[in-house]
Parts: C-alpha cells; structure tokens; sequence
C-alpha cells in the first residue's frame, strides 16, 4: 500500500487503496440489505449493527485518516463506541426479553 | 512585568470593534458570553417561577383561576422553559462559560467564535421556544417530555417547540466541544489534571455528557417531527413503530441531562465548601473521579424512568441495579464535603449558608430517587407528587440552589460588587422553608396516591395542596428578596476586592472584575 506523509504531516493514501475500502463498504451495504430483508433470527439487529460498525471503522481508519492518528484519539473513538454499544445493549434487554 | 491600566480595565469597559448591545451580542469574550446567558437564565427562571405559582394557585381552587386545557399547557411551558431554557443550560454556559478559562489559566475558551455561535443558537432556541407559547395551535400540552404518541397527534404547537428544543441541543453540543478541548489543550503551565480546581473536573465530566447525550435527543425530536409532519410511524405500532422506543430514546438523553443539570452544580459546592471551611477539600482526587464515575454511570440508567411503561422485567431488573451503582460516586461526593467541614474553621457568609442547604436537600433528593429506584416502590409511586417532590428536591433544591450558591460565591468576582450579607441570609431562610413547605408535601401527597399533572382531586388531598400552595408564596418571597438585595448591590453595593472569600483558585488571584484578557502574564501553577 503506497502512502505518502507530506511536510505538513498530511496521509495521501493510493486510489487503489480507497477503491478497495469503497468496493468494501458496497459489499457491506448489500450485505446489510440482505440481513434486514432475510431476518435470519432475532440477531438480524445485531449482526447488522456489527456490519455497520465495520463499515463506520473503515470509512474513518481510512477516508478519516484515523489510522494515523495517536493513540487517545483511537481512545476515544473507542470509549465512545463502547458507550453507544452499552446503550444500544441495554434497550436490547428491554426488546428482546419483553 | 509592571501591568498598564489598560491590561487592567475590567473586561465591562473594553473597547472593541462596536458599541452598545452589539458590544455584547457580537463579543467573543467568554466573560462577556457568559453574562449575556446569566441575564437569559435568569429571566427564563423568573418566567418559570410565575407558572409554577399559577399551577400551586390552580391546584387549591381547580377551574377558578385557568381552566382544564390551560392547565396543561402551564405546566407543560413550565417543564419546557425550566429544563431546557434555565437548568440544563445553567451552570455549564453561565459560570462556566466565566469561570473556567480563568480558573485554568487560560485567556479565554479554545473556540471563542464557536462559543459566541452557542450563544446565538440558544437565543435561536429560545425565540422558537417562545414562539410555540403564542403562535395559533396553543401552547404544548404534552408534558416536557413530549411523549409519544400524543405529541405525534396533539393540535397544540409540538411542532415548533420540538424544534426550539432541537436547536437549544446544538447550543449544548457544542458547549460540550469547547468545554472538553478548552481543558485539553488551554490549561496554564503546571496545571496538571489533579490539579484541575473541582468546578472545572465536573465541567469536563459535563461536557463528555452534553456530547454524547444530545444528539440522541436531537435524532428523537427530528423523529416526532417526522412522525407529525409526514406521518412517519417510528412510534406508532399501526405503522411498525413502537411507543415504548420513544421513551428509551427520550430518557437515554434526559437521565444524563440530570447530571448535565447536577454535576456542574456539584462542582460549584466542591470549590465553596473548603474556601468557607478553611480546609483543603477531603480527598480531592475520590471528588473529581467521582464526577467522572457519576458521568459515566449515569449514562446507563434510564430505564429506572419506564419501570411502569411495560418494558421488560429484566430490563427493569438490570437498570434498578445500575441505579444504585449511581448512588455511590454521588455518596462519595456527599461524604466528603462533610468530612471537609469536619473541624473546619466555617466562616457564616452567604454562599456557605446556600451550599450547606444544597447537601441537605440534595440528600434527600438523592435517597428518594433510590426508593423510585427500586422496583416495588416505584410501581406504587411512579406518575404520583411523589415524583414530582423528588426531581424538584434534586433540580431545585440540588441545581437550582448551587446556582444561588454560585451567585453569592462569584457575584463580587463577576460585578466587582459586594452584596450585604443579611438581606442575603434573610432570604435564604425564608426560601429554605418555603421549599421545604411547598415540596415535601408532595412526598406525601404522592404516598397518599395523588397522581401528578391532574388539575382536580379528591377533598381529601385538599389540606396537603393547601399547605404546598402556601409554601409556594413562601418561597417566592425568599427569592424575591434574594433577586432584590443581588440586584441593589449590582449597582449600589461596595466594591468587592479581589478576593473577599481567601478562596484559593485563579479567579482571585485577578481584579475584580476581571480584565479583559484575564491574566496580564500567563499564571505557571507550581504547588
């Protein structure tokens, strides 16, 4: 993968790169449809808000730049993730068990 | 370095680019930004009390003095206005919007321009807000909590408020950005975090919470303006939609609102218990952890709001648990500004008197909300006065009282005035028990059964709403005289030196006022 830090400590990453991230997140997307339209089991919202993470993390480890950034950034972004989870978690308690 | 006149000049008297109203409208000074929301707060709070004694005056002579349909929407613009316009605002855009560049060092927030724009977006808020009360359609009669799905099919102007709401949650946002980077990135040389004064520990705390809370609010009103607009059911089971999912989202921002509401305001008592005790605060390192521990905590025990609403049992079962984890950072807090006062050297000024009052009431606040906390209890209590006492113990007597803790505390460092301290401490008393006579009846109407928000009831719940009503009047005077003696003093009180208290922070190491960049030289903190 070719990227290229340039004096102002910006991150050029390859077109080949971001076509694979975008070629990525299409197969996401109907992966998404797929799981709503099937509606495997009661984890269809689970698993699609696992792909959604997945295609959220790429878009920002990638197009965002993220990956290039330190650690309490990354830090972050993950407390915060852990959070949003922890809350999405606790409605399940409620809709799943009702 | 010898300092001119001019670095001295208090910040009133800066000379920028305009004058008159746009001075202030158009500045960039945090100092002069959080004043302009201070005047807001207080008139919006001053508006709020006037409702809040039309609905004591209704409640002990239903349909003499505003019928039926007005009384909801009385005490539904005194919900809206009280929460959203005064409480969740207050302490984080006033004081801390004044006070936290300076206690950190700084000269003023990380995005001054950002800050002027919070400013505007809550005066955008607000005007929505407003216009909702008189536009055709009538005022909201939902409640402030807007719950679906009457607000999805109500007549009165939901519409409108929802988006005055919807605005008023970006201003709060992004207080929250410029809050948290301010305290990255602005702090003075040798501030280090355990060094951080406790006010600006919970305002960090707070700001966390504003971020990651609000837009969950924000993405639940823009659903009920779907919902209204172009029939979109997310909450209507016809359509798919779930009327419970609006309550989950409701209260997944406004239980963390409680503490966006409360953690500041502990803050406030954290920095004005050790100044008046003549200690250090005891264990300062638990306190300021503590708030982090009640911002993180309080982020996950919404659901204790829906105990009846037909959720789950193990939800309710999980979120009773996670609700008693909150009280231990909260008692932790409590503890320790008692074991400050212990031996200290207690000077009786004004603040301490309203602090000391802010512990008392909070606890109580704190212990019933544990009571509605539990399960059992709360089936038995939950929509009854009982309710209602505890939020008002806890959002009046713990917010609202460490506001009027603030005011006495920094009112000499914001004006450079002095205010007498009896008048001060009259109507303190005179608050203290009107609060106490018009709120703790409650507790007891609400144990007797009476359910909240009903505008008649049966004779024998008379004698209670009687006793709250008057207590009202009470309190209304206290705060009269309070509002009376800061407002004499503001332009006729002494001047105030720069530090009247011996408090130990920043803020009075300057001028009072301050100047208007703060610091002549930028403070290096060594001890």
């Amino acid at each position: 993968m070719a990227l290229n830090a340039t004096e102002g400590g910006d991150h050029i990453g390859s077109y080949r790169t971001y076509f694979f991230i975008w070629a990525a997140l299409m197969l996401l997307l109907v992966a998404t449809i797929v799981v709503a339209k099937v509606e495997v089991s009661k984890y269809s919202v689970l698993l699609n808000l696992f792909i959604a993470t997945v295609k959220a993390g790429l878009v920002l480890f990638f197009f965002m730049h993220l990956k290039y950034e330190n650690w309490f950034l990354k830090g972050v972004l993950f407390m915060v993730l852990v959070m949003l989870a922890s809350v999405i978690g606790l409605t399940f308690s409620d809709v799943w068990y009702r | 370095m010898e300092s001119t006149a001019s670095e001295c000049e208090s910040f009133y008297h800066e000379k920028g680019k305009y004058k008159g109203i746009l001075s202030w409208l158009m500045s960039t000074d945090h100092k002069r930004i959080g004043i302009q929301y201070l005047v807001a707060l207080l008139t919006f709070f001053s508006v709020g009390v006037m409702l809040g004694l039309l609905i004591r005056l209704s409640l002990i002579a239903p349909g003499t003095f505003i019928g039926q349909e007005t009384y909801n929407r009385v005490f539904s613009v005194h919900g809206i206005i009280m929460i959203f316009l005064f409480i969740i605002p207050g302490v984080p855009v006033a004081f801390g919007n004044f006070f936290l560049p300076i206690m950190i060092g700084a000269r003023d927030v990380a995005f001054p321009r950002l800050n002027r724009f919070t400013w505007w977006t809550y005066l955008a808020g607000a005007t929505l807000v407003a216009l909702s009360l008189f536009a055709a359609g009538g005022a909201p009669d939902t409640g402030w909590t807007f719950y679906a799905p009457y607000s999805i099919r109500a007549k009165a102007n939901i519409t409108l408020a929802v988006t005055g709401v919807f605005v008023l949650g970006f201003s709060s946002i992004l207080t929250g950005i410029n809050f948290v980077t301010t305290i990255h990135r602005l702090r003075a040389p040798g501030m280090t975090w355990f060094k951080l004064p406790l006010f600006v520990w919970t305002l960090y705390a707070t700001g966390w919470v504003q971020l990651l809370a609000t837009p969950v609010l924000a993405i639940t009103l823009v659903f009920i303006i779907l919902g209204r607009v172009f029939g979109v059911g997310f909450f209507d089971p016809s359509k798919g939609g779930d009327p419970i999912l609006y309550e989950h989202l409701f209260w997944t921002y406004s239980h963390p609102a409680v503490y966006i509401m409360v953690l500041p305001a502990m803050g406030i008592i954290s920095e004005v218990i050790p100044v008046f005790a003549r200690k250090k605060i005891f264990g300062y390192k638990a306190v300021a952890l503590s708030a982090i521990g009640i911002a993180s905590v309080g982020y996950f025990v919404w659901g204790h709001h829906m105990f009846t609403s037909g959720m789950s049992d193990t939800a309710r079962i999980i979120f009773s648990f996670i609700t008693f984890l909150v009280a231990v950072p909260s008692g932790i807090k409590i503890f320790n500004w008692v074991s400050t006062l212990y031996k200290g050297s207690i000077v009786g000024s004004a603040p301490i008197y309203f602090a000391l009052t802010f512990i008392f009431l909070f606890s109580i606040g704190g212990l019933t909300g544990l009571i509605i906390g539990s399960l059992e209890p709360n089936l038995q209590l939950h929509g009854t006065y009982f309710i209602v006492a505890h939020f008002h113990y806890v959002m009046f007597g713990g917010a609202g009282f460490a506001i009027l803790t603030a005011l006495h505390y920094w009112f000499p460092k914001m004006f450079g005035r002095m205010y007498p301290e009896r008048p001060a401490k009259i109507g303190w008393f005179i608050l203290f028990i009107g609060f106490n006579v018009l709120y703790f009846s409650m507790f007891i109407l609400g144990y007797e059964g009476m359910p909240r928000r009903y505008f008649d009831y049966p004779a024998r719940y008379f004698p209670l709403h009687l006793v709250s009503t008057i207590g009202s009047w009470i309190l209304a005077a206290g705060l009269a005289i309070i509002a009376g003696n800061l407002l004499r003093a503001l332009f006729k009180g002494p001047k105030a030196p720069a530090d009247p208290w011996g408090g130990r922070t920043l803020e009075w190491t300057i001028p009072s006022p301050p100047p208007a960049e703060n610091f002549v030289e930028t403070p290096v903190i060594r001890d």
